[in-house]
């Protein structure tokens, strides 16, 4: 399975018969409500945002992640695997006044992708809270500790099965036992 | 910036030509990971342990905040000072972190912008339009002219009192500590109007997916002409007390400087970038809502310091006042809410009259309205810089995912770059001319 | 009419001035002239954590001017503060910062609690938020709203005022083994909007 996504998604001039997989920068291209969305594996992550600066998105907008942990179903263009983790990058061209996205499937066994700080240096701070926020660890990222929760917090809130922590509340006046 | 004669900033560049390649400056000094960098990279633990004992070594570490008369907020900073100079420093947040994203996962898609107006609380409505359009854009729905026309004008209002908010706590921080009352007195006008028009004086809650909450009231023609009547000569008064004088120069010009291809790297945008002399303003390049409908002018700084940035700023009041007075002649009449009556709750009159109407209410209001699968990203230009809004919608009446870029967040960065080699006092210059947010920080 | 307990007529002193009071000096109990000057001169210190900061600033600012009960200097150094207003949300990571500054300030001190977020979580009952800093400081009025406009929070300040002046503060203190308690009600909104500008 692995070796046909690797194929398909490399080999953009050739694809295979079967697949109507689009491609562009050698990964697998989707539209979302009129947006374009790269999928790039993590393997690929780099070499595409590298494909995607030198062609002028230059400004990293957004790293955030989703926990696809109580929605499985989701639009994935045909060959990308999906993980518990996405990894959403929103990237800025101003010269093409263009956006672009990529989501980056991360599986939960393994939460590591590799840091887009060289290549963006703003990303230090969203990839901190990613994985603050995820547990998704960043590699080669120059600082990755927590930065919203205390660091001694244990944790990912925005994961699906950590839970929302709200207290019951009682009303003045509320009918019930008290 | 140009500065005529009688001392005003007033005046923009021409924006950058993109044929011809500029060049934007250095950016490896934001590329640092080792000692030389200007972020101190350390954890609690780590920087506890920091060795400044060497007699030689004159260097101490020293915290600044979460509480402190700065006022902007619960940024704590920790900084390593060699004498009054700052050598590195390193930004702490999250002493306002709320949740809000969690929150937001478990709230209808009506009561989403209560949630996301408080994270930006000096600006709110920016975050409710980010909210909402990303709501209209998974919805696929139009909405109607004249609550585009609406939102613009709030925005618009707002980014002017956004403004004279930076304008008053950036006055008391250089000093001017009678630029806190002058600036909160005109933010007063224009919070007074916004009570008329939404009912509340700040997290408004008025911007909703559909449209508007209610329709504009009655005489908010002369409300709005009267502020723009006053505004002009007061912001005058602010040049006058100001931009000329000599010791708010010394202050603030060549502090904090940074080049466009610094702010370009670390994704910084607004008032920030502009100052470097870039041109980019969602407004005008990305335009969403009506702004392609209306003429005005986005104003950049020459030497991205703290200067710029003030005048900057001052000057966008102005420039937003201008929309504001082309919004009044060109407003459509026309529907301030969408009428699909799966999304827009029914008037309160005929729940009365009819069922359909009452069980549409109870659905929406309890249930909330369920938006199809999906996901966006939608961004708009707010007074920090661009505020953006991913929500991915799994088919339920509450958002799977709802993630705010917070502009103060990414323009945080900056902070440290700029503070290098810079004295105490200008550290405090620098973070006010930041002007962070610390609720959008922190969410 | 002074509030002081006074002997004999002073009903004289806006037309004669001092020498329209019947003795030419007043008296009163030490106790009486010790909770009035508290009153007078509770200096806040500046605590302000989100929203509610900026209509705090703003009730501290030229339209609503807390100056006029002496309250325009906000301290930041909590050992000059007698009074700290928690104006916002309370994260689980600012609670120490909140309990340090509270334990720093001086006796006598007193405690606000400024909107819905600081009384009771507000609409965040979430795990980040502290649900009502009354877990971490004693408070003594609760000031509800979101966020208070500055006329709630003037009312909150007065009601504090009053009822450190004549002594119910620390009647409810001792009852409760904690902050008075004490919860004022919504003012917002009760004067129409009106137009004060001029050339």
């Amino acid at each position: 399975m692995t070796d046909e996504v690797e194929a398909e998604a490399g080999a953009a001039d050739d694809a295979a018969p079967e697949a109507e997989v689009e491609t562009r920068y050698g990964v697998p291209i989707t539209s979302s409500r009129g947006q374009t969305v790269l999928h790039p594996s993590r393997e690929q992550l780099l070499e595409t945002a590298s494909a995607l600066r030198d062609d002028g998105f230059i400004m990293c907008i957004d790293v955030t992640a989703v926990d696809y942990l109580e929605d499985p179903v989701r639009d994935l263009p045909i060959g990308v695997v999906p993980e518990r983790f996405e990894l959403v990058v929103g990237l800025l061209s101003h010269a093409r006044r263009e956006r672009v996205r990529l989501r980056v499937q991360v599986p939960e066994a393994d939460p590591t992708v590799p840091s887009l700080f060289d290549l963006y240096p703003g990303s230090e701070a969203l990839e901190r809270e990613t994985y603050d926020m995820f547990g998704i660890s960043f590699d080669e990222h120059p600082d990755m500790t927590r930065i919203l929760m205390p660091e001694d917090w244990e944790g990912h809130p925005l994961r699906k099965d950590f839970a929302v922590g709200a207290i019951p509340v009682q009303f003045k006046n509320a009918p019930g036992p008290r | 910036m140009t500065i005529t004669e009688d001392n005003s900033a007033t005046g923009t560049d021409d924006t950058i030509d993109d044929a011809a390649p500029v060049d934007l400056g250095d950016d490896s000094r934001v590329r640092r990971r080792d000692e030389t960098s200007a972020v101190l990279r350390y954890s609690e633990a780590a920087a506890a342990e920091l060795d400044y004992s060497d007699e030689n070594d004159r260097r101490m570490m020293i915290n600044m905040g979460p509480q402190h008369p700065s006022t902007h907020g619960v940024l704590r900073l920790m900084l390593e000072l060699e004498g009054e100079t700052v050598r590195r420093s390193k930004p702490v947040v999250g002493y306002l972190h709320t949740g809000m994203e969690k929150t937001g996962e478990t709230l209808s898609y009506l009561q989403g912008p209560t949630n996301v107006t408080r994270m930006d609380y000096a600006a709110p409505l920016f975050s409710e339009l980010a909210f909402s359009l990303a709501t209209e854009k998974l919805l696929d729905i139009e909405v109607p002219e004249r609550a585009t026309w609406i939102r613009m004008l709030m925005c618009e209002l707002n980014r002017m009192s956004s403004h004279l908010l930076f304008q008053a706590t950036n006055g008391m921080d250089i000093g001017a500590v009678g630029m806190m009352i002058y600036g909160w007195r005109e933010r007063e006008e224009v919070l007074r109007l916004l009570e008329t028009i939404t009912g509340l004086r700040m997290n408004h809650n008025y911007i909703r997916p559909g449209g508007v909450a209610v329709d504009l009231p009655d005489g908010w023609r002369d409300d709005v002409l009267r502020i723009l009547d006053v505004l002009p000569e007061r912001l005058d008064e602010f040049d006058g007390l100001l931009t000329g004088q000599p010791i708010w120069r010394e202050r603030l010009q060549g502090v904090g400087v940074v080049n466009t291809a610094e702010c370009l790297a670390l994704g910084v945008t607004g008032p920030l970038l502009r100052s470097t002399g870039y041109a980019w303003d969602l407004r005008q390049d990305m335009p969403y809502l009506a702004y392609d409908e209306v003429d005005f002018d986005v104003l950049v700084g020459s030497y991205g310091d703290c200067f710029d940035r003030y005048a900057i700023r001052l000057n966008e009041i102005r420039e937003s006042m201008r929309i504001v007075r082309q919004i009044l002649d060109k407003m459509p009449s026309g529907d301030y809410r969408v009428q699909d009556k799966k999304v827009t709750p029914p008037p309160r009159a005929r729940i009365d009259e009819s069922m359909e109407a009452l069980i549409h209410h109870f659905k929406i209001f309890t249930e909330g309205f369920k938006v199809p699968e999906g996901e966006v990203y939608v961004a708009v230009e707010s007074p920090r810089g661009e505020l953006g809004c991913y929500m991915v919608s799994d088919g339920g009446a509450h958002p799977y995912r709802m993630h705010i870029r917070g502009p103060s967040f990414v323009n945080l960065q900056v902070m440290s770059h700029m503070m290098q080699d810079a004295l105490v006092a200008d550290a405090v210059a620098i973070i006010s001319t930041v002007d962070p947010i610390m609720g959008e920080v922190d969410r | 009419m002074p509030r002081l307990p006074l002997i004999g007529d002073t009903s004289r002193v806006l037309d004669e001035g001092i020498e329209g009071l019947d003795h030419n000096f007043v008296t009163g109990r030490l106790e009486d002239l010790v909770k009035w000057s508290r009153a007078r001169s509770m200096w806040p210190a500046t605590f302000g954590l989100a929203c509610c900061a900026i209509e705090m600033m703003a009730t501290g600012a030229a339209h609503y001017d807390l100056s006029r009960w002496g309250m325009e200097v906000f301290r930041a150094s909590p050992r000059q503060a007698d009074l700290m207003i928690v104006a916002g949300r309370v994260s689980q990571k600012m609670a120490p910062v909140l309990r340090q500054i509270y334990d720093q300030m001086m006796e006598p001190k007193w405690v606000i609690s400024m909107g819905v977020c600081a009384s009771s979580g507000g609409m965040f009952n979430n795990y980040a938020i502290v649900q009502g800093v009354d877990q971490v400081v004693p408070v003594d009025v609760y000031a509800p709203g979101c966020p208070p406009g500055p006329e709630t929070l003037m009312h909150a300040i007065l009601t504090l005022h009053g009822k450190v002046e004549n002594g119910e503060l620390t009647r409810r203190r001792a009852v409760t083994g904690a902050g008075a308690g004490i919860t004022v009600e919504q003012r917002d909104g009760q004067t129409a909007t009106q137009v004060v500008l001029s050339r």
